[in-house]
C-alpha cells in the first residue's frame, strides 16, 4: 500500500512504433515499469534498446510515433492527453535533462532567458524581477560560481559542466515530480560527472522526486540507482533493485553486460564479448526469446514460447526461461571469432 | 635506445586578435612533455578534455606541427626529412568509427589508400592483400565491396584497424578507439586490439579519458593535466600508488562497480575533493599549471615543487 | 564588435582600390579610347596626337588611373559623349531610379519568401511544401529575361494594368502625389518580375534553415520545458533560422545587380542597368567603367553590410 501511495509514475503495457515505409515498428514493445517517490530507476540498455525512445513517450515528445498503452501520472494518462494539457505539465511535473549540453541549449539566447522561460511558461504572471530572482536562485542552487554573471551569458561562453547544471537549472524550476535524465554525464569528463552525479543526487532528496536515468554505463548505474531495468531490442528483459541486480543477475544479456565491462577490482584478462550484434529496427524477431540468437548455444527448449516477465524473487522479475539454462561459454577464442560477423 | 621517446615536446597554437589580427598570445596545448614507450607495451596517455593527449598523439603522426621539442622513432629523429620512410611505421586510430571513413567510399579502398601511398602493387596483389588484412581483422573478405554505411560501429572501426596496420607499423596511436561504441562492442574491439597486438608485435599509444580501459589494457601510464605531465609510472604505480593530487581525484571519480562501495566511494571522494581545495597550491603553480616531473622510483614519476621531493 | 567592424573595413578599402585598377585596365584594353568615337576620321592625325597628348591618353597607365582616381574622387567620372554631359549627372539619377528599383524589389522577395520558405519549411514533405517546392523550381529553371518579356506582354501589353517604359508618366511634376504614383506604378511590374524569380533562392534557403534548426537538440529543450507549438516555432525556430538570411541580406544586393540589367532592359526603366546596356552598345567607355565601378562597389559593400549585420546579430561572433 505504501508503495501505491509514493507511486508517481505508472507505466503500463507501452508501445512505441515509427513508420519506416508502409510498416509500424515497436522501438519500445509492451514496456510496464513504475517510479516512486525520491527514487533512482535506472534504465540500462545499448543503443537500439529502446531505452531513449521510451524517455521520449514519456515526455510526448515523438512527434511522429504511434503510442499504445498507458502512462498514468498524476491521474492522466498520457498516452490519450491533448497536446495543450501535456505542454502544462512538460516542464512543470515532469523535466528531463539531456545527454549533449554542448547543443541542448538555444545559442542565440541567454543563460538567464532560457531558464526564465521555464519558469515564464508555468507562471503566466510572474512580474520579471521574481522571475531574475528565482533564475538567480536556480543557478546558486546548481553550483554556478557567479550566477549574476552567468545569467547574462551566452551558452558557447560555458563549459560542458556548466552547461549541464544549466540545463539542470532549467529541468528543475519548477520542483518537478518526476526527472528524466538521459544520458546526463556521458558528455562530461570523469571529475565533472561525479560532481553533476553528486549534484542530481542532492536535488533528488531535496525536492524527493522521482527519476528515471537512462544510462549504458555500468558504473553510474552502481552509484545512483535504487532500481535497475535492463531493456534490450525494445523489451524490459529484468527488473530488480540495484544490489540484487549486481549481485545476482540472472537474464543473460544483463550477465553478459556486466562480464563486458573491464572490472576496476577483479583481473580480468580477456573480456567477454556478446555474439552477434543488437538487430536494426526493422530486424528485430518478432516472436520468441530476442536475445536467443545472441546466446546460439543455449538449446531452443529452453525459451519461452511467448517470453513473459517472471518474478522469480520479491521484486525481482525476468523475462524468458532462458535464464536457468545459461551459462558462459569459456572458450574466447571461439567467441572472439563470432563476436565479429 | 628507446622505442619511441618524446623529449621536451611543445606544440602551441596561436590565438589571432586584435585589429590585424596577429598573433597575440598561444594555447599550450602540450607544454614540455617527455617521455619513453617500450616496444610491445601499452601507453596510455590519459587525461580530461584539453589536457593535450590528443594533440600528443597527433603530432606524432605529424597531424599536429610542433613547436618546440623531438620526437625520436626508434633513435631516428621523426622531424628531420630523411626520415620521412619511417612514417608508415606509424599509422593512428580515430575515435569516431562513423565519421573517420570516407562514406563515399568501398571499403576496398579504404583500406587500400595507405599501401596505394608506399607501395605500387598490381590491383590484383593489393585486392589480395586488402583481402587478407579483412580476414586479420575479423570481417569476411567479399566485405571489400561494401560501403561504411553497411556496418556496424565495432565492425566499422575493424576498417580503421585494419586500415592502420596495413603497412605493417610498429606503432599505432589509437586515439580513444572505443569511446563511441556500446559496451559489448567495447569488448569486441579491446579484446581484438590486444589480439593482433601479440600477433604482430605492435605498440599501441593507447590515448583514453576512461580510466578503467586504461587499467584494463595497459602497461605504463602518463596522466595529463592542461598540456603538462602531473605523474607517469606502470599501471600499479599510478593504481595503488598515486602521489599527485589530481591523479587522486582523477582515480576516486571512476564510478564504482558495485553498489556496496557507494557510501565508501562518496565519502572517499569527498575527502579528496577537500585535500585537493587544500593542498591546490601545492601541487600546482601561479597560473595552475603542474611543475616539472620528478622520480620517486625508478619507473614512478610525479609533478612535484622542489622541496616537496625531499 | 567593434574591432570587427573595424578590420572588416581594412578589408573593404584594399577591396575597392583593387577593384578600380581591374576596372581602369580592362577599360584601356578596349578598342578604341575616348577620342576615337567623338572625332571626324577626316581630321588631320597629326592634330588627334596633338589632343592626345593634351587629355592625358599617352601617359603611362598608372599615371592615367592616377588622373582618374582624383577626378573621381572629386566627383568627376569624366564625360558621356552619347548623352553630352558629365557621366556624374547622368548617373545620379540613374542610380535613383535603380535604387527604387532595387528596394521595391526587396522588399516584395521578402515579402514572398518568408511566408513560403516558412510553410514549407514547418510542414515539410506535405502537400503544401510540394506545391512551394515546385514553384521555386520552376523559379529555378525559368530564365530572368524571358520570364520578365512574359509578364511585359501579359501585364503591360494585353491587360494594359501596367505601363511599359519609363520611370515616370511624362509632364508629371516632380515632388507631388500623382509624381509618386506614377513613378510607384511604374517600378512595381518590373520589380514583382524580378522578386518572382530571385525570391526561390532565398525561399530555398529559408525552408532548409528551418528544416535544420527543427531537428536541433535545443528544440527539444524547448518542447520539454512547456513550450507550445506556437512558441517553439516563434522564439526558437524562426529566430534561429531568419539570422543566416538577414545575414545574406547584404549579398542579396549583388543579385539584384545582375537582375536590373536584364529587367531595365526589358521594360526601357531608366536605371543603372539599362544605362550599362545603352553604353556598351554605343561603346560610350567612360560611362560603362563609371557603371561597373559602381556595381562593384555596391557588391563589396554589400559584402561588408552581410558581415556587419552577423556580428551584430550572432552572439558566437558578436563577443569576439
Amino acid at each position: 500500500m505504501i508503495l501505491l501511495i509514493n507511486q508517481i509514475l505508472n507505466v503500463s503495457n507501452l508501445t512505441t512504433s515509427f513508420r519506416i515505409k508502409d510498416d509500424y515498428y515497436a522501438a519500445v514493445d509492451n514496456v510496464s515499469l513504475q517510479v516512486f517517490k525520491n527514487e533512482v530507476l535506472a534504465i540500462v540498455g545499448e543503443s537500439g534498446s529502446g531505452k531513449s525512445a521510451l524517455a521520449f513517450s514519456i515526455m510526448g515528445l515523438h512527434t511522429r510515433a504511434k503510442m499504445e498503452g498507458n502512462i498514468y501520472f498524476k491521474g492522466e494518462d498520457l498516452v490519450n492527453l491533448s497536446p495543450a494539457k501535456i505542454n502544462k505539465m512538460r516542464g512543470k511535473d515532469m523535466a528531463m535533462i539531456f545527454q549533449d549540453p554542448l547543443t541542448a541549449l538555444n545559442p542565440l539566447m541567454t543563460i538567464g532567458e532560457q531558464i526564465g522561460e521555464a519558469l515564464l511558461l508555468h507562471n503566466k504572471a510572474i512580474t520579471k524581477k521574481s522571475r531574475y530572482e528565482q533564475v538567480i536562485k536556480l543557478l546558486q542552487l546548481v553550483g554556478i560560481a557567479r550566477p549574476k554573471y552567468t545569467y547574462n551569458q551566452f551558452p558557447h561562453e560555458l563549459s560542458g559542466g556548466m552547461r549541464q547544471r544549466v540545463i539542470i537549472a532549467i529541468a528543475i524550476s519548477n520542483s518537478p515530480e518526476l526527472l528524466i535524465a538521459d544520458e546526463p554525464t556521458t558528455a562530461l569528463d570523469v571529475t565533472i560527472q561525479a560532481q553533476i552525479l553528486d549534484l542530481i543526487r542532492e536535488l533528488k532528496n531535496e525536492m524527493q522526486a522521482g527519476i528515471i536515468l537512462i544510462t549504458h554505463d555500468l558504473g553510474v548505474v552502481a552509484e545512483m540507482a535504487d532500481r535497475i531495468a535492463v531493456m534490450y531490442a525494445g523489451e524490459m528483459v529484468e527488473v530488480a533493485d540495484v544490489h540484487t541486480l549486481f549481485e545476482n543477475p540472472l537474464h543473460p544479456y544483463t550477465r553478459s553486460l556486466l562480464n563486458s565491462v573491464p572490472n576496476s577490482k577483479q583481473k580480468q584478462d580477456r573480456l567477454h564479448v556478446i555474439q552477434g550484434v543488437v538487430p536494426s529496427l526493422q530486424n528485430l524477431p518478432r516472436t520468441g526469446c530476442r536475445f536467443a540468437h545472441r546466446i546460439p548455444w543455449v538449446t531452443e527448449t529452453a525459451h519461452e514460447k511467448m517470453p513473459q516477465m517472471h518474478e522469480v524473487e520479491p521484486q525481482h522479475y525476468v523475462r524468458c526461461t532462458c535464464y536457468k539454462h545459461f551459462d558462459f561459454l569459456e572458450k574466447n577464442k571461439e567467441d572472439h571469432k563470432h563476436g565479429i560477423s | 635506445m628507446e622505442f619511441l621517446e618524446v623529449k621536451n615536446l611543445k606544440v602551441h597554437f596561436p590565438i589571432r586578435g586584435g585589429l590585424f589580427n596577429r598573433k597575440i598570445d598561444a594555447v599550450k596545448a602540450v607544454d614540455d612533455v617527455s617521455f619513453q614507450m617500450e616496444e610491445g607495451k601499452t601507453y596510455g596517455l590519459v587525461g580530461e578534455s584539453g589536457s593535450g593527449k590528443t594533440t600528443i598523439g597527433r603530432a606524432i603522426v605529424g597531424l599536429n606541427k610542433i613547436t618546440a621539442g623531438k620526437i625520436f622513432f626508434e633513435g631516428k629523429d621523426l622531424a628531420s626529412a630523411k626520415n620521412k620512410s619511417i612514417r608508415k611505421d606509424i599509422q593512428m586510430i580515430f575515435q569516431d568509427p562513423y565519421s573517420s571513413l570516407n562514406p563515399k567510399k568501398r571499403v576496398l579502398d579504404i583500406v587500400a589508400e595507405p599501401i596505394r601511398n608506399y607501395e605500387s602493387l598490381t590491383r590484383k596483389e593489393e585486392k589480395q592483400k586488402v583481402q587478407d588484412l579483412m580476414e586479420r581483422v575479423g570481417l569476411s573478405a567479399e566485405a571489400i565491396l561494401k560501403y561504411p554505411h553497411e556496418f556496424s560501429g565495432g565492425q566499422r572501426q575493424r576498417i580503421g584497424v585494419a586500415r592502420a596496420i596495413a603497412l605493417k607499423p610498429k606503432l599505432i596511436i589509437a586515439d580513444e578507439p572505443v569511446s563511441a561504441l556500446d559496451v559489448s562492442v567495447q569488448a569486441q574491439v579491446l579484446n581484438f586490439m590486444q589480439d593482433i597486438q601479440k600477433d604482430l608485435n605492435l605498440t599501441y599509444l593507447f590515448i583514453s579519458h576512461d580510466l578503467g580501459i586504461v587499467k584494463h589494457m595497459c602497461d605504463q601510464i602518463g596522466i595529463m593535466y592542461k598540456g603538462r605531465y602531473v605523474e607517469s609510472g606502470k599501471k600499479e604505480d599510478i593504481f595503488t600508488n598515486p602521489q599527485h593530487i589530481y591523479t587522486k581525484r582523477l582515480i576516486a571519480a571512476i564510478p564504482d562497480i558495485d553498489p556496496r562501495n557507494r557510501d565508501f566511494q562518496k565519502n572517499h571522494r569527498r575527502d579528496v575533493q577537500k585535500m585537493y581545495d587544500q593542498s591546490y597550491h601545492e601541487y600546482f603553480d601561479k597560473e595552475g599549471l603542474a611543475y616539472h616531473l620528478q622520480h620517486i622510483s625508478e619507473s614512478h614519476q610525479v609533478a612535484l615543487p622542489h622541496r616537496k621531493v625531499d | 564588435m567593434w574591432k570587427f567592424i573595424v578590420r572588416r573595413l581594412f578589408i573593404t578599402a584594399p577591396q575597392i582600390v583593387l577593384l578600380s585598377v581591374l576596372v581602369f585596365l580592362m577599360a584601356q584594353m578596349m578598342p578604341g579610347d575616348a577620342l576615337s568615337g567623338l572625332i571626324d576620321p577626316n581630321i588631320d592625325p597629326q592634330a588627334i596626337e596633338q589632343q592626345r597628348e593634351k587629355l592625358g591618353l599617352n601617359n603611362p597607365w598608372y599615371v592615367q588611373y592616377k588622373d582618374w582616381v582624383v577626378s573621381a574622387l572629386q566627383g568627376d567620372l569624366g564625360q558621356s559623349f552619347r548623352f553630352k554631359m558629365p557621366v556624374t549627372d547622368l548617373v545620379e539619377q540613374r542610380l535613383i531610379n535603380t535604387f527604387w528599383l532595387s528596394l521595391a524589389t526587396l522588399i516584395i522577395t521578402y515579402l514572398i519568401a518568408i511566408p513560403l520558405g516558412i510553410t514549407s519549411g514547418r510542414f515539410n514533405d506535405t502537400l503544401r511544401d510540394q506545391i512551394i517546392t515546385g514553384y521555386t523550381y520552376i523559379g529555378f529553371a525559368t530564365p530572368l529575361f524571358i520570364f520578365a518579356l512574359v509578364m511585359l506582354w501579359l501585364f503591360g501589353f494585353h491587360f494594359q494594368w501596367f505601363p511599359t517604359s519609363g520611370s515616370v508618366a511624362p509632364g508629371s511634376e516632380a515632388g507631388s502625389l500623382s509624381y509618386v504614383i506614377s513613378k510607384l506604378h511604374h517600378l512595381l511590374l518590373p520589380a514583382i518580375s524580378m522578386a518572382l524569380i530571385t525570391t526561390v533562392n532565398t525561399v530555398q534557403y529559408l525552408r532548409s534553415e528551418i528544416i535544420d534548426t527543427k531537428q536541433k537538440d535545443f528544440i527539444i529543450t524547448a518542447r520539454a520545458k512547456g513550450a507550445s507549438e506556437s512558441r517553439v516555432y516563434n522564439r526558437h525556430i524562426l529566430r534561429n533560422s531568419l539570422l543566416p538570411i538577414a545575414a545574406f541580406f547584404g549579398y542579396e544586393i549583388t543579385g539584384l545587380i545582375g537582375g536590373t540589367v536584364f529587367v531595365e532592359f526589358i521594360y526601357s526603366y531608366p536605371g543603372m542597368g539599362l544605362l550599362f546596356m545603352d553604353s556598351i552598345l554605343q561603346r560610350d567607355y567612360s560611362v560603362v567603367t563609371s557603371v561597373v565601378l559602381l556595381f562593384g562597389i555596391a557588391s563589396i559593400l554589400g559584402a561588408l553590410l552581410s558581415d556587419i549585420i552577423l556580428s551584430l546579430i550572432d552572439p558566437r561572433i558578436r563577443i569576439k
